[in-house]
């Protein structure tokens, strides 16, 4: 533990410290552009100089290892000078756009130009321009801003694992760029905006919207994937201005998924604000009063067994459960949180949670990948995947279908067969997970959402004890859920009741008559065709693929207008929090379902949102403790059946385009467009 | 020639090695330890651009980045910060007049003119017939014989004015003129004889030239 | 004046034969094997008492230099790699070793790898060296095929694989660590130390990167002794040095001196005196582009070493001398190594990217006399806002010439505004 003196405090260590972080541990604030703390460090900008005694000439504070006796100075005339002569340099060629630029207010190297800029310039000479770059439809270049710090080169070598930005030619000529025109093909190339200290690299949807001084931020949670990222919903008045990640290191660090960043304009197209009643075979405008009538009518009388609900991907766990207590008044146990149609056994916590922990796989040295594409399923767990990766020592084996995961792996095979060999030992892989100290699986959606999800659930535990993942402190078996609704569900038990159905039987009956009434929360993922001539109740936030086959809509509240608990596939229990109110007439869901129950004869017991958490509380212990985490004991789960040997395929067809609220989005389309589109010509033509 | 980082031009569709030069790559990546071929790019691109009339089209860039596994905005980014490589097409003799300092002193100016006035073109240019391309460089390393050009791989020194345009009439004609000094003194001595090793001087005649073709190494 | 027979570089012109039959003819690869059976520590011991100091610049002891690598060789093998991109504006002394002398070079390379624990040398030189290159590669063949390197390397025991890389056109390759940078297939952009090469060079293994001539000579005064060496040139600056002297002189040519020598001698001894006689000298810059200008005042007496004219704020940098008569513009000259800078800067530090530019222009506009007094003083602060702040030394080397031109020619630079200042005003009214 070296010991060093910063302006007279003496300060111990750890060994591997960098004198900028050890001045940040003891409150000394060190100008930068170029340090980024989770990049490598170049020590280009020349800002974070300070002196050192014996240094024949100021040092990168950044790039200096700590070492024992040092004697560091950051607040003398030498370093002073040095950072002013640097930031007269940085602004010497920087465009004077500040009124006109997206990062005003946020900006790095505005907010620096305080403390080290001059109020005028000596520079006499033209100004640089350079030509702007195109980056795809999520980044927007202004590049003659640039200050070449690199964050951007770093971030997409390095997180993203996709080398395709660089800086070409040389000295004062250097441009950061792509060089080859082309967009940025990583899921995360959002976060270039974030590392951007400057407005070289600014969100395209977001230009010329709103200055951040006018936006009210709300800190909430993402529910476009399953991992519930932290982020900050910025708005002005009743409008979603922008997304941007809040740091949680135990999930998304500081980072955010492209989708889960830029779907916001989905927000304010295709909404449902008022609700709807089927007349003469057609959705017409009904006050609440109507559509309520028009649902009693119909369900009074109906048997419970005749009646069903399937709960959606966005849902938070309050409407969810009031949805369940509604249903189960009706006498109905005909109730599933999978409209997916996975099934799997949800008897053991541990089957169906991503029991490692995001951050826990930091700590694996193997990672067996089964019928998963986690850059889309989870871009996070992905980006810690490969984050695992450059740690090094790790080693990746992969079944089911061979694509970029941005850091390199083992396949073994296509479909369950290799899971089996893994599973008896009998394949070469399991010499690796054995010798490994910490070896761990991830199961995907390809592998679960299949008629047999819950053998090969049995199959892939069996695979775990065997090959040493579940071991004291240490549980490698690990469930990557893609809809942010569903470990809520599954721990607030929105599933079958003894006898009941699930969502293929459900369907299955709506087809054939046997189930009449069918209430969809947020359920547009399903087969709309097979519902035959069920009255179907939609309440949802989207005029997407359930309300169109609705005979009662009901508006009800998207995730950033209302307060609601969602669960991650962690098993993590988070809240959302209402940003802005609901659009119209719409309403927060758990408040829709406490209203029709009351027509519907079946009170439910609850008037505050106190009150519906502890009736969650109730359901299950986890919804005790938000923010934190309850592991999960490991027990048997599984059921042993018959396995298809059809290969794992993931199910997501288009990553930007998942659920009701990514459909509505025009940029999401443009990424689909630009990124699939464009993807899948090149197949045609060259395949 | 590079040195802008923006928009390169697109050139041939394709490009791959000739066989031999295929034999030459090999060898070539066989310089650097096993993982670390990426050390061959500079190499690679080189004889590349030998290939191709002495200059380096996109093609040929990616062609060396996949024999060499690299990412191809890295070989971007060494294509475009060596001035070495082209990224344009060039005349067939491609002239580099240094004009830096000890060059400046001894009359490159007039060397430049003396370029512009013979070719018709300015710096930066090619003739129109795709003989000749006339650059400026900065210094290469043979300040004591200056002012001089490099013309393709050959070093022409100790030049004026009329030196010069007696290189580019040659160079029309068809020749390949003795690179070196023209003034004919011996390399770097001093003019009319050297001051230091007389003894050994006399004894045997000037040093045999490398052969100048491609391949040695 | 040094005597003949204590000239190293013999066929420094060229006159006889570069390949192994003259190189053997002239002692290279006499008794090498005994050399490397002397072991590392009096390879290493030797080369620190001859005093040589690393002839690309800087000026450190070689074997000093060398004493920096673990002493074991571990998992990670070591490499020499030799820094041949010679590019320094008024040097081209590396050339002509590599065109007329490359078998000191190579057998050097050998020495310094043994005494390095190097299995593997690599001479990285610079691009348009074309020919001399491809000298050196035949060299390199015939030392292969005679046994004097690769496997038991002349009998030594010690196995040495020697391999040319070309450079392509970069003068900041020059500098250690972007040659690393560049000999791993990247750009050459200079890499923050520490870590030194030492502990982590080309691919992060422990590395010594030395100069042509420090590394060609080695052989050479471990066959005469280290006393031999020492005891030419002055303390703490021995031997002999290849010295390059252009611009304005009659004869303009490399010569091998003893370290020391007058300037003035060296000028007029071997280059055929300043054009015009010694009174017509304006100004030398004494070693190389990046060293500060010296007036003709301090010409006339300083000696040609590291501590001589570091003390009257210059450097030997490379012993490129360039000499500039009276007729020299001295602005222009200055400003055109300010270009030079510029359009070699790498440009991935903040002061060097920027500053080399906003130096070459102020400084064209200075040669015209397009500029205010004051601003004189702001080019100079610029230099010193670049000067010490960035990752490598060429943001020092861009600001050196310009301050130099300050310190001693503040006077014209003045004159030239004036007078354009005044023809202005005269064509206004």
């Amino acid at each position: 533990m070296p010991k060093l003196t910063i302006d007279g405090i003496e300060v111990e260590v750890e060994p591997g410290t960098s004198v900028l972080q050890a001045c940040e541990q003891i409150g000394i604030e060190i100008p930068r552009f170029c340090y980024h703390e989770r990049l490598t460090v170049p020590a280009n900008c020349r800002m974070c100089l300070v002196e050192m005694e014996k240094a024949p000439k100021p040092v990168a504070s950044c790039a200096m290892p700590c070492g024992e006796g040092m004697v560091i100075k950051t607040n003398t005339d030498l370093v002073h000078k040095a950072r002013k002569g640097v930031m007269e340099f940085l602004l010497i060629n920087h465009p004077l756009d500040c009124p006109i630029c997206d990062q005003g207010g946020e900006c790095d190297l505005q907010d620096q130009a305080m403390g080290y800029g001059f109020d005028r310039s000596r520079f006499q000479e033209n100004k640089r321009a350079v030509k702007d770059k195109y980056l795809g439809p999520l980044i927007k270049t202004i590049m003659t801003r640039c200050i070449h710090c690199t964050r951007c080169i770093r971030f997409a070598d390095e997180i993203a694992g996709v080398p395709e930005l660089g800086a070409t030619g040389r000295g004062e000529h250097m441009e950061v760029g792509t060089y080859i025109e082309q967009a940025i093909s990583s899921e995360l190339s959002g976060n270039l905006i974030d590392v951007c200290p400057v407005g070289a690299l600014t969100s395209k949807p977001y230009a010329f919207t709103t200055r951040p001084w006018e936006l009210r931020k709300t800190e909430t949670i993402d529910v476009m994937d399953a991992l519930g990222s932290n982020i900050r919903v910025d708005t002005r008045g009743p409008e979603v201005m922008r997304l941007t990640p809040r740091l949680n290191e135990d999930i998304n660090e500081e980072w955010l998924a492209d989708k889960s960043r830029f779907h916001y304009d989905g927000l304010k197209r295709q909404r449902l604000d008022r609700p709807y009643v089927r007349r003469d075979g057609k959705l017409q405008p009904a006050t609440w009063a109507e559509a309520f009538t028009a649902i009693a009518e119909r369900v009074k009388g109906v048997p419970g067994d005749r009646i069903a609900a399937l709960a959606g991907d966005l849902c938070d766990a309050e409407s969810m459960v009031a949805l369940k207590d509604l249903v189960e008044g009706l006498g109905s146990k005909n109730l599933d949180c999978r409209q997916d149609g996975a099934a799997f056994d949800t008897s053991a916590r541990a089957g169906y949670l991503f029991n490692t922990t995001i951050a826990g796989i930091e700590k694996a040295d193997a990672i067996l990948l089964i019928g998963t594409y986690p850059r889309w399923e989870g871009s996070m767990v992905n980006a810690r995947i490969r984050k695992r990766y450059l740690m090094g020592g790790l080693k990746v084996g992969v079944v089911g279908e061979r694509r970029d995961l941005t850091y390199p792996y083992t396949y073994l095979g296509a479909g369950p067969q290799t899971l089996q060999e893994l599973a008896d030992g009998s394949h070469e892989f399991c010499e690796i997970l054995k010798t490994a100290k910490r070896p761990m699986l991830i199961l995907g959606a390809g592998a679960l959402r299949r008629a047999d999800g819950a053998a090969i659930q049995a199959l892939a535990r069996q695979a775990a004890e065997a090959n040493n993942m579940v071991q004291d402190g240490w549980n490698g078996f690990n469930v990557l859920h893609t809809a942010a609704a569903r470990v809520g569900g599954l721990e607030l038990g929105f599933l079958p009741g003894q006898g009941g159905k699930a969502t293929a039987e459900i369907l299955a009956g709506a087809s054939s008559g046997a189930i009449e009434v069918v209430y969809l929360l947020g359920a547009d993922e399903i087969d709309t065709a097979k519902l035959g001539d069920a009255f179907v109740i939609y309440q949802g936030h989207h005029g997407d693929r359930g309300a169109h086959r609705a005979d009662v809509v009901l508006p009800g509240a998207a995730y950033t207008e209302k307060n609601g608990l969602y669960v991650n596939t962690e098993g993590r229990v988070q809240m959302a929090r209402m940003a802005v109110f609901p659009l119209g007439e719409a309403r927060e869901d758990w408040k829709i379902l406490r209203a029709l129950g009351d027509q519907l004869g079946v009170r439910l017991p609850y008037d505050s949102l106190a009150q519906v958490r502890k009736r969650l509380a109730e359901a299950s212990p986890v919804f005790r403790s938000i923010e934190s985490l309850t592991m999960a004991e490991w027990g048997p789960f599984g059921q042993a059946g018959t396995i298809d040997a059809a290969p794992f395929h993931c199910p997501i067809e288009n990553y930007y385009m998942t659920d009701p609220i990514s459909r509505a989005s025009a940029t999401m389309a443009k990424c689909t467009e630009t990124f699939l589109a464009a993807a899948s010509e090149r197949t045609g033509t060259h395949g | 020639m590079s040195s802008n980082g923006t928009a390169p031009l697109e050139g041939p569709k394709d490009f791959a090695f000739t066989a031999e030069n295929l034999e030459r790559a090999k060898h070539i990546i066989a310089k650097y330890p096993a993982g670390k071929q990426a050390s061959a790019v500079m190499p690679l691109l080189d004889l590349a651009q030998r290939q191709n009339d002495n200059w380096l089209p996109r093609a040929a860039m990616d062609y060396v980045a996949e024999m060499l596994s690299m990412p191809r905005i890295r070989v971007y980014e060494v294509a475009t910060f060596y001035t070495m490589y082209n990224l344009k097409p060039v005349g067939k003799h491609f002239i580099q007049v240094c004009t830096t300092t000890p060059c400046w002193l001894r009359g490159s100016d007039d060397v430049v003119k003396a370029c512009e006035r013979k070719l018709g073109i300015g710096l930066g240019e090619t003739t129109s017939d795709g003989q000749f391309t006339v650059i400026e460089v900065e210094c290469l390393g043979a300040c004591v014989n200056a002012p001089m050009v490099q013309i393709n791989d050959d070093y022409y020194e100790d030049l004026d004015a009329a030196g010069t345009e007696a290189l580019l009439d040659a160079l029309k004609r068809g020749e390949r003129p003795k690179a070196g000094p023209i003034s004919g003194r011996q390399t770097s001595s001093p003019s009319g004889g050297p001051t230091t090793l007389i003894s050994r001087t006399s004894t045997s005649a000037s040093a045999p030239a490398a052969d100048s073709t491609h391949g040695d190494d | 004046m040094l005597r003949d027979e204590d000239r190293i570089f013999t066929n420094l012109y060229g006159f006889e034969d570069f390949a192994l039959d003259g190189a053997r003819a002239r002692g290279d690869w006499d008794n090498t094997k005994d050399l490397i059976l002397k072991g590392r520590e009096w390879i290493i011991n030797e080369t620190k008492e001859s005093g040589l100091r690393g002839r690309g610049g800087a000026g450190f002891s070689t074997g000093l230099k060398w004493s920096f690598m673990p002493k074991q060789t571990g998992d990670r093998p070591h490499y020499l790699v030799i820094n041949a991109d010679e590019g320094e504006p008024g040097t081209c002394k590396d050339r002509d070793i590599m065109r007329h002398d490359p078998h000191k070079l190579i057998e050097g390379c050998l020495i310094a790898s043994f005494a390095i624990g190097a299995n593997a040398c690599y001479i990285y030189i610079r691009g348009e060296f074309y020919n001399e290159g491809s000298n050196l590669q035949r060299a390199i063949d015939e030392a292969y095929a005679a046994g004097l390197i690769g496997k038991n390397a002349c009998g030594s025991g010690w196995d040495f694989d020697l391999y040319l890389h070309r450079g392509a056109g970069a003068y900041i390759c020059g500098e250690e660590t972007a040659l690393i940078e560049s000999l791993e297939g990247k750009k050459g952009q200079p890499r923050n130390k520490p870590p030194f090469p030492a502990q982590a060079g080309l691919y992060s293994c422990p590395t010594t990167v030395n100069n042509v001539e420090s590394v060609a000579v080695v052989p050479t005064i471990l066959r005469r002794g280290a006393a031999w060496f020492a005891g030419l040139g002055r303390p703490k600056n021995t031997g002999t040095k290849v010295f390059c002297i252009s611009g304005h002189v009659n004869k303009p040519c490399n010569v091998e001196e003893e370290m020391g020598i007058p300037l003035k001698e060296l000028i007029e001894k071997h280059a055929g005196g300043v054009r015009g006689g010694w009174d017509n000298l304006l100004a030398i810059i004494p070693g190389g582009s990046s060293v500060p200008v010296l007036p003709r005042s301090i010409c006339d007496t300083v000696l040609m070493d590291f501590d001589s004219l570091r003390e009257v704020r210059s450097g030997l940098g490379t012993a490129g001398i360039i000499v500039m008569d009276k007729s020299t513009d001295i602005v222009k000259a200055i400003a055109r190594l300010s270009k030079f800078y510029m359009h070699e800067s790498c440009g991935q530090c903040t002061p060097c990217r920027e500053g080399t530019g906003w130096l070459w222009r102020v400084m064209e506009r200075m040669a015209q006399g397009k500029a205010r007094i004051d601003e004189i003083d702001m080019l100079f602060d610029v230099t010193k806002e670049i000067e010490g702040h960035t990752i490598c030394a060429l943001g020092d080397a861009a600001a050196w010439p310009v301050q130099g031109l300050i310190r001693h020619f503040r006077p014209e630079m003045e004159r030239r505004i004036l007078q354009y200042t005044g023809t202005q005003r005269a064509a206004a009214e």
